[in-house]
């Protein structure tokens, strides 16, 4: 056993720590996601395209870097630490591997070029009103007519669909045989006639959620991946590739200073909240948990880079990941105490406005509430438990 | 022993209840919080028509001489509404104050605005470096002729945009965490040297950063004696310990009977989620964690008016038990949602809102069991 990196390793760490420096918009360093308008949020991205570095989790051949499973790590944890805009899912951690895997030539040449540069946003049409973690109970209809399917339905909780350019769809072209059985992978134009996307405001007063209608939505038949009513294989190899980049281990490392550096400039009593026993305790049992969970991803990592892909065992690190990230922000928010509670939504702030407490305050509870998503989304903390209770312990 | 509520009390339940179904539901309640006031005064004149307002107040004063049971079974019930009109700040904290300490003439001039529904109140004694302990002041009342000076800022004052009046913490004299030396004064908001910065808060309240700069009051402004104020700012607080923990169990209980029925009638895989055991038993925690909050709501209350040792402890009791279950049971009633829970659009992420405020209201977890050890 060795956890130390070698030479060449801590060489490309400085190379891409030092492109990271050099290369970064200085008017996103710091920025809140929430704050991000279209442009903001590719910015990065194309730059890391014109580098070739946009897609390091992608086969050579398609575009991706070639880098080792441990220089991918590195990459991951230089980006985080220097606290770059995490880059969109849609495109290089979901669409792109199924394309590649699944998708017929045609649709490798004109789907992943779009996803590499950044011109193509790409958002995900799974949910709907009555499929949440019973994904297979998809209701939005498919049916063939000529070369074209005529779509219908409802889905819900696209995340940044009101950016999107196109969208990927589980749609449901079977009702045969099981659930699963008749559902099929289908890429849709959002220009399309037909296509209402209506915002969802969320608890933390952001808009990041929407529901798409699809009423008589015509989409050409070669906008199918994969054959058609076995579209339930792509639906889940996707979700578990949505699952492994999700422990955060990083940017929880990161944000674990920030709550720091918070508690330092907070008082109780006249002395820096950090100084208080109870509150360092905190910290460090988050500290601690964080460290099992962060060799717990090597260690997928390590037998990932010997071939053996991400199993059912990833629901660890996506439980774990955000059980800690929504743990590190309801610590921060208690960090800044009464200063929790003023409230001033981005859009009802005039040119005149001051900030209210400490700066560091600023947005600590909507982080707060935003983050109870993550123990919903990407399949439900429940749901990865029954994944582990089923797949991993065979109960 | 006897936890049964008299005639007099379960009338007033009903009152209050049927009043919050009828005039505030949670469409009227939305209209309201993103209303240019944020609060209605309609409601608060309401209110006062039906003798709300003079519920713990005397009945030489014009009250109705309730007691805290009084005002817990109030507060449960707004809770339950999620009514944002300043009940707390003006008749418990404020109100409070005034009828437990201030003079004969003072009580005159204040408290029939107060029970007319004429005049909100705010309690402004946090500062920007106090963090949860009120003694923490630095906002100065220097002796001026009869009267006094003050000058200083204080912090997050809830109701403070609506208020006409405060009652504010000063230091008459001692170092800025000494214990002696806190006196409390009445101020106009509308006196020269008053500012307010004012904003929304994460429960749909509205709070002020309020600034005092060469504030001048007459010695008819200063509540009880010079220099004990902190006795009775702690006093006060406890009280408005009883009624948020009565609030929050109105949360609770509203966010509880919610989530049953949505499991009961959400369904995947072919069947209602609540048939999954591991959903009921997370179910039953929260119902647990109600039901011992509900005891603590009721400890607390009725020992309020106990001995200072007794009060003091009961309210750090109470509040480190409502600061854990009222997260556990937000946290869960969200989680069980599903991402319906995430919406501002339905009334389960507002109660979780509330009770997250609630956490920190008057000090959180940490700082009460603290309290509670040292007590």
């Amino acid at each position: 056993m060795d956890i130390d990196f070698e030479p060449e390793d801590k060489a490309f760490r400085d190379d891409v720590r030092s492109f990271i420096e050099e290369n970064y918009p200085q008017h996103l360093v710091g920025v809140d996601r929430g704050e991000l308008s279209k442009e903001d949020f590719l910015a990065w991205h194309k730059i890391l395209a014109k580098k070739g570095w946009a897609a390091p989790s992608w086969p050579e051949e398609f575009g991706g870097t070639g880098w080792t499973v441990t220089q991918k790590y590195i990459w991951n944890e230089e980006s985080a630490a220097f606290g770059t805009i995490p880059p969109l899912p849609f495109g290089i951690a979901m669409l792109g591997p199924v394309i590649y895997n699944f998708g017929n030539q045609e649709q490798k040449d004109w789907v992943l070029p779009g996803i590499l540069s950044g011109d193509t946003w790409w958002c995900q049409g799974y949910s709907e009103p009555g499929a949440g973690s019973d994904l297979a109970g998809l209701k939005t209809k498919a049916e063939l007519e000529g070369d074209e399917y005529v779509v219908n339905g409802h889905k819900i909780w696209t995340t940044l669909a009101q950016h999107a350019d196109w969208m990927f769809c589980l749609v449901r072209t079977s009702s045969d045989g099981k659930p699963q059985e008749g559902i099929s992978f289908l890429l849709i134009d959002m220009n399309t006639p037909g296509i209402e996307v209506k915002p969802i405001i969320t608890i933390d007063g952001g808009h990041e959620v929407n529901e798409v209608f699809l009423t008589d939505v015509r989409v050409p038949a070669k906008n199918l991946v994969g054959e058609q009513d076995k579209g339930w294989t792509i639906a889940k190899f996707l979700l578990g590739n949505e699952r492994s980049g999700i422990a955060g281990v990083a940017r929880s490392k990161k944000a674990i200073d920030r709550l720091r550096d918070i508690a330092r400039g907070e008082l109780e009593d006249g002395a820096p909240l950090l100084d208080s026993a109870d509150f360092a305790r905190k910290i460090s049992e988050l500290e601690i948990d964080l460290t099992a969970l962060e060799y717990t991803e090597l260690r997928t990592l390590a037998s990932e880079s010997k071939g053996q892909g991400p199993g059912p065992e990833s629901s660890i690190l996506k439980i774990k990941g955000t059980e800690i990230q929504q743990r590190i922000t309801e610590l921060t928010m208690e960090a800044v105490g009464n200063y929790a509670s003023p409230w001033v939504p981005q859009l009802d702030r005039g040119d005149n406005y001051l900030s209210i407490g400490p700066d560091h305050a600023e947005g600590v509870s909507q982080s707060y509430f935003n983050n109870r998503k993550t123990s919903i989304y990407g399949g439900s903390n429940e749901i990865q438990r029954n994944i582990i209770a089923k797949m991993v312990l065979g109960l | 022993m006897d936890f049964s509520f008299t005639e007099e009390q379960t009338l007033l339940r009903n009152m209050v209840q049927s009043f919050v179904q009828d005039n505030y539901d949670f469409d009227s309640r939305m209209k309201i919080v993103r209303s240019e006031e944020g609060m209605s005064r309609e409601i608060w004149g309401q209110f006062a028509e039906l003798g709300l307002l003079a519920a713990p107040f005397s009945e030489e004063m014009g009250g109705l001489d309730g007691g805290p049971i009084e005002t817990m079974v109030i507060m449960e019930e707004l809770g339950r509404g999620l009514v944002v009109e300043p009940y707390l700040p003006t008749i418990v904290l404020c109100g409070g104050i005034l009828s437990r300490h201030a003079s004969d003439a003072q009580k005159e001039a204040h408290l029939p605005g107060i029970i007319g529904g004429e005049d909100v109140w705010a309690l402004a004694y946090a500062e920007p470096q106090s963090r949860f302990n009120p003694a923490d002041v630095l906002t100065s009342a220097k002796a001026d002729g009869d009267g006094y000076v003050l000058n200083g800022t204080k912090a997050v004052v809830a109701a403070a945009p609506w208020a006409s009046k405060l009652i504010v913490s000063a230091r008459i004299s001692g170092d800025q965490r000494d214990s002696d030396g806190l006196g409390l004064f009445i101020v106009e908001k509308s006196a020269s040297g008053v500012s307010t910065q004012d904003y929304p808060t994460v429960d749909g309240n509205r709070a002020s950063e309020v600034t005092l700069e060469n504030v001048t009051v007459g010695a008819d402004a200063l509540i009880g004696d010079a220099g004990n104020g902190l006795a009775l700012l702690d006093e006060a607080l406890d009280y408005g310990i009883g009624a948020v923990c009565a609030e929050a169990i109105g949360h609770m209980k509203c966010l509880n009977d919610a989530t049953v029925e949505y499991c009961k009638t959400r369904k995947q895989f072919g069947v209602p989620i609540g048939s999954f055991q591991v959903l009921q038993h997370r179910m039953v925690d929260m119902f647990m964690e109600y039901e011992q909050s509900v005891s603590m709501t009721y400890m607390v209350n009725m020992k309020l008016t106990e001995s200072e040792a007794e009060r003091k402890k009961a309210a750090a009791g109470a509040k480190v038990q409502i600061g854990k279950s009222g997260r556990f049971v937000g946290q869960e009633a969200v989680q069980l949602h599903g991402g319906m829970g995430m919406t501002e659009e339905l009334n389960v992420g507002h109660y979780f809102k509330r009770l997250t405020v609630i956490d920190t209201q008057f000090g959180n977890v940490d700082h009460h069991l603290k309290r509670f050890a040292a007590a």
